[in-house]
């Protein structure tokens, strides 16, 4: 039975979630609106809200002055790389745990979740020295390698939960249908684990997109990503809030255009299969 | 075909034996029917004959085959599982016509097979539907489609109508006895439910912690139980055991008498005592009967079946007389006494 509710409630409640979305969402809007500003008007107090003199120069500059596509394509190649590289692994080995569990499935999982605990600046030195000494700094190579360290217990973790979710009686039942371990995972596994796969490729792509520790202390010019383009408009050549913003706008664009074509992928992804 | 043989098959989980060595001759056509409390290893000893557990030892054949190292896809056999367990991404045609597929069957071939059996099982509406948009009824017809559109050499049915309301489930029961008669193949299902057990079953196998109790024709346990156990489970309302002095007058340790065995009256009868619960069903009546004297384990609780009503109230006293050709005796080890 529906619970009953009441007109005066919904509205309440509808009145705190826009108001908790707008307070979420103003930040980037902020961004979006200054970014075609001119500087003298980002740093005016009080700031205008939308009655302001609309410029786009601060995007033409930008461009100008740094290669945007060289780092979008930098970002794309990291993030797709890690996320592709992490799947192959975490795939058979989410598939080994949740399907034939051993005593210590459980500690494994554990263990891998541990190691997202520890502060990443801890490895910094050691991993900065093993980068340096093989040459892997400013190098594609070198970042999807540690990008797809850093995000495989995540990928283990959501595919684990995701191929748990298939029912065991399922399995034998095609079994006894005559299929082999190879009809088995073709025809039966694989169309059941497809949209787990897609939720976690998608959120691991919009996370390695927008990790900017590791990417920004691992390049210098040629590997650096859309994170690294932010970052050198911020401090050292004065604050220019105008163009840092267009900057900004340019490198959220891409993921943002993502996330909206994939909302229903990546609310369940969110909720770890927790919604059936 | 489908014949099936388990001779001295074990199967333990790490250190606990949950099947100790049992032999078990299964002949084609048979309906089989494996009984038995939860926990008994009635579900595990099917799936050690479906090959989805392996045997700890023994052997069992399949059609005169070795199928011990069988896997279960070579095994011939068809599954209906309790939950269904349907194809939840396939059509109820996909669903049904999976296993002709993995036969390597030709499209056309497929369509014939599933067509003739949704039409047997009245799906031929839902056949372009998802798993998810049919009915519980619906869903387990989907699974016996599944079973039957390859003709295997016999049917493993687990459970399958657990997860059904009461009416349905009397309806599926007659749809699956139906079934077995007019396709004449080997059966084995497993039950929890007695009832199910005797109303479709040529041979009922009571499994009590891996070990077979008896193996019978329903009527043959019903008449004949060969122990204390399977007399308990065997019948409904449940057999009355009664030990002490009363089974001592009959030469006995533990004397049984079933409810519709025992004649009640108000004025004379063997047994005295006072009347409980009457549950009144109109076809019969069930009289629960205290106080009476006799050690009848711990509820001290005699039941009592009569034909149509019977009026009985909380309180009364009643005479319990019973039928002495209709009497079990078992003897100290709980064994029957011929």
């Amino acid at each position: 039975m529906a619970r009953a509710v009441s007109t005066q409630r919904k509205a309440l409640v509808t009145v705190v979630a826009w108001v908790i979305g707008i307070v979420i969402f103003f930040p980037i809007l902020w961004t979006i609106l200054t970014s075609f500003k001119t500087e003298a008007e980002a740093i005016a107090s009080p700031p205008s809200f939308l009655f302001f003199d609309w410029t786009t120069e601060n995007y033409g500059e930008v461009q100008a002055r740094s290669d945007y596509f060289r780092h979008f394509w930098n970002s794309v190649i990291i993030s797709v790389g890690s996320t592709v590289l992490g799947l192959i692994i975490a795939v058979p080995a989410a598939w080994a745990m949740a399907f034939v569990p051993g005593k210590r499935t459980k500690d494994v999982l554990m263990w891998m979740l541990s190691t997202k605990m520890l502060p990443p600046v801890g490895v910094l030195i050691p991993i900065y020295l093993l980068f340096r000494d093989t040459g892997l700094l400013d190098t594609r190579i070198g970042l999807v390698g540690v990008l797809t360290l850093i995000n495989l217990p995540i990928i283990v973790w959501m595919l684990y939960t995701y191929f748990k979710e298939i029912p065991g009686e399922i399995l034998e039942a095609c079994r006894m249908d005559g299929a082999m371990l190879k009809e088995e995972i073709l025809y039966i596994l694989t169309p059941m684990a497809v949209p787990g796969i897609a939720s976690t490729l998608l959120l691991n792509v919009i996370l390695a997109w927008n990790e900017a520790f590791w990417t920004l202390n691992l390049t210098a010019a040629k590997a650096a990503p859309l994170t690294a383009f932010i970052a050198s408009y911020s401090s050292p050549e004065g604050l220019f809030y105008a163009k840092l913003s267009a900057a900004s706008t340019m490198a959220i664009a891409p993921i943002l255009i993502l996330g909206w074509f994939s909302q229903k992928q990546l609310v369940r992804g969110l909720t770890f299969g927790a919604v059936k | 075909m489908g014949n099936i043989t388990l001779s001295k098959v074990t199967k333990s989980f790490g250190d606990v034996q949950v099947i100790p060595p049992l032999d078990l001759d299964i002949r084609e056509g048979e309906f089989v029917v494996f009984v038995g409390p939860s926990g008994c290893g009635k579900s595990t000893l099917l799936r050690l004959i479906a090959g989805l557990e392996d045997v700890t030892s023994g052997e069992i054949r399949i059609d005169d085959r070795n199928a011990t190292e069988l896997p279960p896809a070579k095994r011939g056999l068809a599954m209906v599982f309790q939950s269904y367990a349907l194809y939840p991404h396939m059509s109820v045609r996909k669903n049904i016509a999976f296993p002709l597929r993995m036969a390597g069957l030709d499209k056309a071939e497929q369509d014939r097979k599933v067509e003739a059996a949704a039409k047997v099982l009245n799906l031929t509406d839902y056949l372009d539907r998802r798993p998810g948009q049919l009915s519980g009824g619906q869903r387990q017809r989907v699974a016996i489609g599944r079973a039957i559109v390859r003709e295997p050499a016999a049917f493993l049915f687990d459970e399958p109508l657990s997860n059904l309301d009461a009416a349905l489930r009397v309806g599926m029961r007659l749809e699956i006895s139906e079934l077995h008669e007019r396709l004449k193949t080997t059966m084995i299902y497993v039950t929890h439910d007695q009832v199910e057990a005797m109303t479709m079953a040529d041979k009922i196998v009571v499994l009590r912690a891996g070990n077979i109790e008896q193996v019978g024709s329903p009527l043959e346990l019903y008449h004949k139980p060969r122990n204390l156990f399977v007399a308990g489970f065997i019948g409904s309302p449940k057999m009355n055991l009664i030990s002490g002095a009363e089974a001592a007058k009959h030469d006995a340790k533990h004397i049984g008498i079933r409810p519709e065995h025992l004649k009640a009256s108000k004025e004379s009868g063997v047994w005295k005592g006072r009347v409980g619960v009457s549950e009144h069903l109109g076809s019969d009546t069930f009289i629960h009967v205290h106080d009476t004297g006799l050690a009848v384990g711990e509820e001290d609780m005699v039941t009592v079946r009569c034909d149509g009503e019977m009026d009985a109230r909380h309180g009364d006293t009643i005479w319990l007389t019973p039928d002495m050709e209709r009497l079990h005796r078992f003897d100290d080890k709980g064994l029957r006494i011929t």
